[in-house]
């Protein structure tokens, strides 16, 4: 693997460093059985670094990433950001979900500055939110209401509204599988000029192969039943990553074939285009 | 064939605001052409009314050519228009002219409108107590319920502790504590506060509780991802969240207060327009019975209309709202 200028990532911060230690996670339904959502995930987080995890519907990544979010509590093990262990929510772990989730009474504008309110720091700095909303290219719906936007653009604000306390993780449930497939790349851009630009650790969960090999430094494939890591795998290409580049395709399959969704005797297959 | 069509609309229209004129003129000459079969002195403030708006609504009329935002206003309530017109005149028909219908139950519209010119005095101190009576138990028990549904759709345990009280004693209509509080409140003014407010709180505390317990709960967990305390959950997410549920409640409390008191004045306080009512009932003096009831019906056809108002500010970010 030669010839990538290397633009980013190869050192790391030393905040926003995620440590998950042994990991376990059961619910117990009404019925009989009990859903081991999650068991001895175990995963080293460098600051700054760009995770994505990938695996079969009901794998626990988002049991994982609502854990790291401090929303739900392991019940053994445990996480930390920076050495100090997570014990329930915080701004400095932003978090974006599938749903933009915005609040429908405010306007764009005071979506994003929800987070500066709530910490009651407004004051003096309204000037970030102006920049986030002309960062994201929203400056003409300043004052629209979130039925007004389309849905990449209200992920659009969700995103800046999770960036205005500067966090040190951001948290990505499925950001961008809501949306079209050209909104899609557009965002996946987006996510990481903002990533290059932030140095934010970002930890994204999606259902798109390509996604997770376009933007992360190690995609994490994740088996169900019970949700465990199944295979770390390393995405070494610099930045940008053409999609057409024959690595990409190399590590498609390979990832594809950890999902089980290639199968190697394909290979004699030949369909003269 | 289109255009023609187009053409044939565009006149009927024209002609559609025409008709409430036709039925004023009308009415008119009915009220003057048939002799008076009840006996009736006093000034006719009907046939001045009706004149006067003749005079009006030529007026807009005219207007209504050359704007046409006017036009298109009067093309909408026209057809109503004349409906109201046609249904005083029948009431002036069937009362003073034909006397179809028995005295002193249905009195001609003119004897009720001469109420408004001889009584107006009365009137008015009684529109004044039954406000202040309103507004006082509506504000009181609007925020107690605001409060109350708030803690029960934030806590648990007083959701535990108090629902079964609420289950119990809500459904029982509000009115029927006015015989036990007009003897525990010292006057009968504060009983009556009592009534309304607690006929208020009801809709409003379930409402409000319904509300916040359905909040989303992303919500709560972005807004907390985003550095967001307690007190912040409550009163920047929940209630925001749950206003168009709250205001649901406020607006079943007012019907819910306008009975109230209605009942209360008619039951126990002295004054205010429940009170005209049994008061006139007992005089048998129906024309001030209907002239009550018509000022009942434009103060709290009006308040909704406020209430609404409010509404359509506060969510101005909801679409797809009721409108009134
Ligand atoms: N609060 C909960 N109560 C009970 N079971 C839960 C809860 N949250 C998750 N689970 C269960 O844990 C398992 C993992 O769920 P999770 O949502 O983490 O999966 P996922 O990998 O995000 O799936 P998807 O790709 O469909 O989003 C599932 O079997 C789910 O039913
Ligand atoms: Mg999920």
């Amino acid at each position: 693997m030669v010839g990538y200028a290397s633009t980013d990532g190869s050192s790391s911060l030393t905040s926003g460093v995620i440590d998950i230690v042994g990991i376990d996670r059961r619910f117990s339904s009404q019925e009989e059985t009990e859903i081991h959502a999650l068991h001895d995930i175990n995963l080293k987080i460098k600051g700054g670094e760009f995770i994505t995890l990938i695996g079969p519907s009901g794998c626990g990544k988002s049991t994982l990433l609502r854990l790291i979010a401090g929303l739900d509590q392991p019940d053994s093990g445990h996480i930390s950001l920076d050495g100090d262990v997570i014990k329930g929510p915080s701004y400095l772990r932003g978090l974006v979900f599938q749903d933009p989730t915005l609040f429908p009474w405010l306007t764009v504008q005071k979506n994003i500055s929800v987070g500066l309110v709530a910490r009651k720091i407004l004051k003096g700095n309204e000037g970030e939110v102006d920049a986030l909303i002309s960062m994201i290219g929203l400056e003409g719906f300043k004052n629209a209401f979130p039925h007004q936007l389309s849905g990449g653009m209200a992920q659009r604000v969700a995103l800046a509204r999770a960036l205005i306390n500067k966090p040190r993780v951001l948290l990505l449930d499925e950001p961008l599988g809501a949306l079209d497939a050209f909104t899609r790349m557009h965002m996946q851009d987006e996510i990481l000029s903002i990533w290059k630009s932030r140095r934010t650790t970002m930890i994204m969960v999606t259902h798109d192969v390509d996604e997770a090999i376009y933007l992360s430094d190690r995609v994490v494939v994740m088996s169900p039943r019970p949700g465990k890591i199944q295979e770390i795998i390393d995405i070494p290409m610099g930045r940008p990553r053409p999609r057409n580049h024959p690595d990409f395709f190399r590590l498609r399959s390979r990832i594809l074939e950890t999902l089980h969704f290639a199968e190697s005797d394909y290979t004699d297959l030949t369909y003269n285009l | 064939m289109f255009n023609l069509d187009y053409l044939s609309i565009s006149k009927n229209k024209d002609l559609k605001n025409v008709v409430p004129l036709v039925f004023l003129v009308a009415a008119i000459i009915l009220h003057l052409a048939l002799p008076n079969k009840q006996v009736f002195k006093a000034k006719s403030i009907y046939l001045t009314l009706l004149l006067l708006f003749l005079a009006a609504y030529t007026v807009i009329l005219i207007l209504s050519h050359r704007n046409t935002k006017i036009r298109e206003v009067l093309t909408g309530n026209s057809p109503l228009l004349a409906l109201f017109v046609f249904l005083f005149s029948l009431w002036d028909t069937v009362t003073l002219k034909l006397f179809l219908l028995p005295l002193p139950y249905f009195p001609a519209p003119d004897r009720v409108l001469n109420i408004f010119l001889t009584d107006w005095r009365t009137l008015g101190i009684s529109v004044f107590h039954s406000m202040r009576l309103l507004i006082l138990g509506y504000l009181i028990g609007a925020s107690l319920g605001f409060v109350a549904g708030i803690l029960l759709g934030w806590w648990k345990s007083c959701r535990y502790w108090v629902m079964p009280f609420i289950r119990i004693i809500g459904p029982v209509p509000a009115v029927t504590w006015i015989p036990i509080a007009m003897v525990v409140f010292p006057t009968s003014f504060m009983g009556s506060v009592f009534i309304i407010a607690l006929a208020v709180w009801f809709p409003v505390t379930i409402m409000t509780f319904s509300g916040i317990s359905s909040v989303r709960n992303s919500y709560f967990e972005v807004a907390s991802t985003l550095g967001a305390n307690e007190p912040f959950l409550i009163l920047r997410v929940a209630i925001p969240a749950a206003f168009p549920s709250i205001f649901i409640g406020l607006w079943q409390a007012t019907s819910a207060s306008f009975i109230s008191l209605i009942v209360a004045e008619m039951m126990g306080v002295k004054a205010g327009l429940g009170w005209y009512i049994t008061w006139a009932t007992s005089w048998a003096e129906y024309a001030k019975v209907y002239a009550v009831l018509i000022i009942i019906a434009i103060i709290f056809s009006n308040l909704i209309k406020l209430l609404f108002k409010l509404r359509d500010k506060v969510l101005i970010w909801q679409k797809g709202l009721i409108k009134w």
